[in-house]
């Protein structure tokens, strides 16, 4: 990935190495936060310039940083991102900082911001690791949003809090499926979307099927 | 005592922090193949927070908190805003520890544990319960044992997890679903099951 152009590693993780949906990276914050577009849209930005400035500020010391202790250090620049988050979100934006609680500082424990901080930085200079914490925050903000969506428009008929299908309880016609708004929705629709994701591009399926397949050819005959 | 238990008792069950909070997700989907290995890590986890939280409950009040440090002279120093950089730094530090003195002391525990135990550091159920406590404004016998629970739910949830993940693998799962997909659906139908300890009231 060294030789990597600017675009394919901005936009690599968008679809075809999604941080979620095939990293398995950052999954935490992507169940709890998406009950409502608003919410997330915040929550993606906060994400996307933490990976982006982190990346970058990690590539810059790289070259510094003792390997025995690279860990604390990412972790202490990543923290530290995250309190100037915290703090502009407190400021300027109270009332969604109160609902995202302590999912803004549960960023610092995001994998995708470790990860990629200790997977991508740590080898490559300083623009494109940040591009790439750009792309990998994309990554994550598509299939957030793409969740918070149908969570938002099936479980209470409105987007952005703005109503498009009027509730029954206010006179409407749409009968709100309120499994939607519940925490377990989040994972059926990451699950579904996995698989329509791997449907569309099949060279995702592989390497887990490789890894099944020798399970089962092991055990199972 | 009653207070106690009931408090233990809605950090494993209606509180889960894995199927109720979706905290720890990724080392919970990632390291859920194996029974022994989601066991080693699920004590590795209740280790852990039941030490990081009080500590990290100590050092909120009597250092962050607004006001805490009118002991030095200090009595309108606020600086809760360094908590999650003091708690990261404390969870780091006492993973670290931990593991040197189990390397010395307890090396059978050390080898189970092994490669769990630097991994914790990352995995937000640990962060998350010490959020958790500071939001709730627990007092230290509370935060001690609202740190053991949480880990024991925690445990509990991959153990199960792990459990049906190890059956699984036999089915003959859709292409695209197999692996990460069906494992995301899995656990969908736990939490929904985990839903059903929130009528209860303790």
């Amino acid at each position: 990935m060294a030789d990597a152009s600017a675009k394919q590693v901005l936009f690599e993780p968008i679809f075809s190495n999604n941080p979620i949906a095939l990293q398995i990276l950052g999954i935490c914050s992507a169940l709890a936060v998406t009950t409502s577009m608003n919410v997330t849209l915040v929550m993606c930005m906060a994400v996307i310039s933490v990976t982006a400035f982190s990346n970058l500020a990690v590539s810059l010391v790289r070259a510094q940083i003792p390997g025995s202790i690279r860990i604390i250090v990412q972790m202490t620049i990543i923290a530290s991102l995250v309190i100037v988050v915290d703090q502009i979100l407190k400021a300027y934006a109270y009332e969604i900082s109160k609902q995202l609680s302590v999912f803004v500082g549960l960023i610092i424990t995001n994998c995708i911001v470790m990860g990629r901080a200790e997977g991508f930085a740590m080898k490559n200079g300083p623009w494109l690791s940040f591009l790439d914490g750009i792309g990998n925050g994309l990554g994550y903000s598509v299939l957030l949003i793409f969740v918070a969506f149908f969570r938002e428009l099936l479980g209470a008929g409105s987007l952005f809090g703005i109503s498009l299908m009027p509730v029954v309880n206010e006179g409407g016609w749409y009968v709100p499926n309120g499994l939607l708004l519940l925490p377990p929705s989040a994972f059926f629709i990451i699950g579904l979307a996995i698989w329509g994701l791997r449907t569309w591009k099949p060279e995702q399926i592989e390497e887990p099927d490789y890894k099944m397949s020798r399970h089962t050819a092991k055990e199972a005959f | 005592m009653e207070h106690y238990i009931s408090l233990i008792l809605k950090a494993v069950f209606v509180e889960n922090m894995a199927l109720a909070f979706f905290l720890g997700m990724c080392t919970f989907l990632a390291i859920s193949k194996k029974i022994e290995a989601a066991v080693g890590l699920g004590i590795a986890v209740v280790v852990v927070l039941t030490v990081t939280v009080p500590v990290n409950n100590l050092l909120y009040n009597s250092i962050l908190r607004e006001g805490a440090l009118e002991w030095a002279g200090l009595s309108n120093v606020d600086l809760s805003f360094l908590g999650l950089l003091t708690y990261i730094g404390v969870i780091a530090a006492i993973v670290q520890i931990m593991e040197m003195v189990l390397d010395k002391y307890i090396p059978a525990l050390y080898a189970a544990l092994g490669v769990f135990l630097p991994l914790i550091t990352v995995n937000c159920a640990i962060l998350g319960a010490s959020l958790f406590m500071v939001e709730r404004d627990y007092t230290f016998g509370e935060s001690v044992v609202y740190g053991f629970g949480a880990g024991l739910g925690w445990a509990l949830a991959i153990v199960a997890l792990a459990g049906i993940r190890e059956k699984l693998k036999y089915s003959d799962v859709p292409n695209g679903l197999r692996g990460l997909g069906i494992t995301f659906i899995t656990v969908g139908l736990m939490s929904l099951g985990f839903m059903s300890f929130s009528g209860i009231s303790l």
